[in-house]
């Protein structure tokens, strides 16, 4: 952990891979490493909005993700985020289903 | 800078050769610092070499987290390795080469390196080798994986069977790009399997062409202009969770915002490597390509939702434009 900013040096998921020769990664410095995260819950909120989750940076170690009825998980990165929402919610998050990407169709472009 | 040391794998199916390949191979000078880990019950004797056995148990972690697949055995037997290296009781090897049974699925072997908390810190994945035997051909699923998680293919037996053409094709409709070598008309050194410094360059690309054997499916997908990385993170590790069984491969070069050089992905079924940060583009193209080998998904489905997941929302234009 990075003991200026308080945010993690990942945990190995290719999402949160460490800064090191030849590995691409937008986890540089502090700042950008904060940038990244508010950046995530942003992308991550427009689907999960969906599905009527919400997700926030917990102290920039974790995220939170919550249902509507206050059901919460933490999550530490986009690679578990999916399987925790599907936990919370009982059923598949699948990105193909057309409903999902029609909504998102409306919304971008 | 902290040495990872490489771990191939050379799978294929049963009595394709891999271990007469495995042998040939490590008669080369090149190999000379390799330690092996079989895990099929006979021991060859390959002196100077060091030799290893694990049985099939596999762990899934409470998480139920698929990336975590463990082999535990193999787990085990590499952080002894790498244990006695430290100590200085074997020598010091630099690459570990992982001979699996025929019949071994690869995706948990390469997640065993790539998820364990220890071995990820001390070794990263290298080439996945697969023989093809020329005269039985492929035909059970196991097969089919094999050869589309490989890097680089070996043709074995091309001497009894003259005609491997329709083989051949069969092939490419499961890898269309990794380069392959026929044995033993053909002499293959280690350096040429195993050196994954352009393993991502994919310079094949847009030559690849829509194909299908089966359910199996390769395609590769263009996009222009510059691709939102955190965007492609969420698309990607939502379709792993959801469909990574049916991934069989995804690999790609993509040209990300605030980057000069590309980005390249390299992914088999739940496992995605760590993005290598290109030193140079490999022609003039700027488009970002990704290349799917996908089993039961459809590519007009992968390629509307990738395209709805990187459009940008349209409150964040108007953010933009205000």
């Amino acid at each position: 952990m990075c003991a200026l900013c308080g945010v993690l040096g990942g945990g190995g998921d290719w999402t949160d891979a460490a800064a090191r020769p030849g590995i691409y990664t937008p986890n540089v410095d502090s700042l950008q490493r904060r940038r990244e995260r508010i950046n995530r819950v942003a992308c991550a909120q427009r689907v999960l909005g969906f599905y009527g989750l919400t997700l926030s940076d917990w102290q920039s170690t974790s995220f939170v993700l919550s249902t509507m009825t206050g059901k919460t998980e933490l999550v530490e990165n986009l690679t578990h985020l999916w399987s925790a929402a599907e936990k919370l919610l009982g059923r598949p998050c699948d990105p193909l289903d057309p409903a999902l990407v029609a909504r998102l169709e409306a919304d971008g472009g | 800078m902290v040495e990872f040391t490489p771990v191939n794998l050379i799978t294929g199916f049963l009595g394709s050769g891999k271990t007469t390949l495995l042998q040939r191979l490590l008669a080369d000078p090149a190999l000379a610092d390799t330690a092996v880990l079989i895990n099929e019950l006979g021991e060859v004797g390959l002196d100077h070499h060091l030799l290893g056995r694990i049985d099939e148990t596999m762990v899934l972690l409470q998480s139920g987290c698929l990336c975590c697949t463990i082999r535990g055995e193999l787990s085990a037997a590499i952080k002894e390795l790498h244990s006695r290296r430290e100590r200085g009781e074997v020598p010091a090897f630099r690459r570990l080469v992982v001979e699996s049974t025929g019949l071994a699925d690869p995706f948990p072997i390469l997640s065993t390196v790539q998820a364990d908390p220890v071995l990820r810190h001390h070794f990263r994945l290298g080439n996945v080798v697969t023989t093809i035997d020329a005269a039985n051909g492929l035909g059970r699923p196991e097969s089919l994986k094999q050869v589309a998680v490989a890097d680089r293919l070996v043709l074995t037996k091309t001497d009894l069977v003259p005609d491997t053409d329709a083989l051949l094709d069969e092939v490419r409709r499961l890898n269309p790009d990794a380069p392959l070598w026929r044995v033993p008309e053909q002499t293959v050194g280690a350096a040429m399997l195993f050196d994954d410094r352009t393993r991502s360059a994919l310079q094949a690309v847009p030559a690849v062409a829509e194909s299908r054997h089966g359910s199996v499916q390769a395609f590769a997908l263009t996009f222009e202009g510059v691709l939102d990385w955190t965007r492609f993170g969420v698309w990607l590790t939502m379709l792993l969770n959801r469909h990574g069984k049916k991934v069989l491969r995804v690999k790609g070069i993509l040209n990300v915002g605030g980057s000069a050089t590309p980005v390249a992905v390299h992914g088999v079924q739940h496992l995605v490597h760590p993005p290598i940060h290109m030193t140079a583009w490999p022609d003039a193209d700027r488009r970002s390509r990704l290349v799917f080998i996908v089993d039961g998904l459809e590519r007009a489905a992968i390629e509307r939702s990738l395209g709805a997941f990187l459009s940008p929302p349209k409150r964040a234009k108007a953010a933009a434009v205000a």
